[in-house]
């Protein structure tokens, strides 16, 4: 079975930390890092496939958003997970969609829900919400309700204003 | 006199333009199936030999928006979605009927959240509510016999106005017409809003 450490054994240079998720293989990769330790995992060791992207908000000062990968290698039934942080401020990090074709639109839900663009994306555009809205609503600080008037209705001339909740600011 | 012996014998009936225009359109309504989620397999239902809403004449699901006069919006509309709903209502031509069927389409339902739309009022002129989550076919049923009698107490001629221009007058709030016909044991229970 694969263990971060034969990665390490191979790589000196690569530089990760292994974190503990409850059993499964897991490292928290730096930004700089992701794409060769992950363009190695897949073609030294085998996880020829990207199962899921996650986005995760930390509400932390610093590395507040966390994205993971799930990693499966289909030979030897193992599953991994990658793990890359980055800051509200600067949020973007290098896209896997080069090692994993996958990855695409797994990385666009990320970045509809969350904010965090993925460099090196060839399609970096929102996957279920409208193309015009303004806030990724997954955040911590997104109000459960949305943003009054941040989408707009069709309209509609009868309309009764003690239905629309949305504007209301309930 | 019965309606046959009055044709054998006298080869003519009398009656209001009115009443004949009504009879006509309210035995041959086509519904335009929005089935957006899981309400759509009960309005399935509803059309299929079960229930069997050929019984009422409303048989002709017809997918294109155009040749439809009841538009019948079976799911979850999303604010994304909002906007499909609405320009497949406009697209329907006068005289049209909107049934809200379930609770995610009368007020959101279960889902309070941002992305879904808190009632289709809010964007689309609603005729009938069938609440339940999924109403049962036979509400959806009862909701279509009441939109039939809607149109039979319609008076296009006699208001001057273009034939199937009227809309039903809008009541101000809505009021619980019948309870449905759930099963004492169905915790499913549905009732049915006139507008």
């Amino acid at each position: 079975m694969f263990t971060f450490e034969d990665l390490q054994q191979k790589n000196p240079a690569l530089e990760f930390q292994k974190v503990d998720v409850g059993g499964d293989e897991a490292a928290l990769v730096s930004r700089n890092d992701i794409l060769e330790v992950a363009s190695r995992l897949k073609n030294e060791f085998g996880f020829d496939q990207v199962m899921d992207a996650l986005g995760h908000d930390r509400m932390e000062k610093r590395d507040r958003f966390e994205i993971t990968y799930n990693l499966r290698n289909h030979t030897t039934k193992q599953r991994i997970f990658l793990k890359v942080r980055c800051d509200e401020r600067d949020a973007h990090v290098p896209s896997l969609v080069s090692v994993w074709t996958g990855a695409n639109w797994h990385e666009r839900e990320a970045y509809d829900m969350f904010g965090v663009s993925f460099d090196g994306h060839p399609d970096m555009r929102r996957m279920y919400l409208p193309d015009d809205f303004e806030y990724y609503p997954l955040r911590k600080d997104f109000p459960l309700m949305g943003v009054p008037g941040s989408l707009p209705l069709p309209h509609h001339e009868d309309a009764d204003p003690r239905f629309d909740l949305a504007n209301r600011g309930e | 006199m019965p309606l046959n012996d009055a044709l054998q014998s006298e080869g003519f009936v009398t009656a209001k333009l009115d009443d004949v225009i009504n009879w006509a359109r309210r035995n041959a309504i086509w519904p335009m199936p929005l089935g957006i989620s899981c309400c759509a397999i009960e309005m399935m239902a509803f059309a299929g030999p079960r229930y069997d809403v050929a019984r009422f004449g409303a048989e002709v699901f017809r997918f294109s928006p155009r040749q439809a006069d009841l538009l019948i919006v079976a799911g979850t509309v999303t604010y994304k979605m909002a906007k499909v709903v609405r320009k497949i209502y406009d697209q329907m031509p006068d005289p049209k009927y909107v049934i809200a069927m379930g609770v995610c389409t009368v007020s959101g339902g279960i889902y309070r959240t941002y992305s879904v739309v808190q009632g289709i009022n809010q964007f689309l002129p609603v005729d009938l509510y069938v609440v339940g989550c999924p109403p049962r076919p036979d509400s959806l049923l009862k909701g279509l016999m009441m939109i039939q009698e809607n149109i039979k107490n319609d008076r296009p001629i006699a208001k001057g106005t273009v034939i199937g221009g009227t809309e039903p007058e809008p009541l101000d709030i809505a009021i619980p017409m019948i309870e449905g016909p759930a099963k004492q044991t169905d915790s499913r229970t549905s009732r049915i809003y006139m507008n």
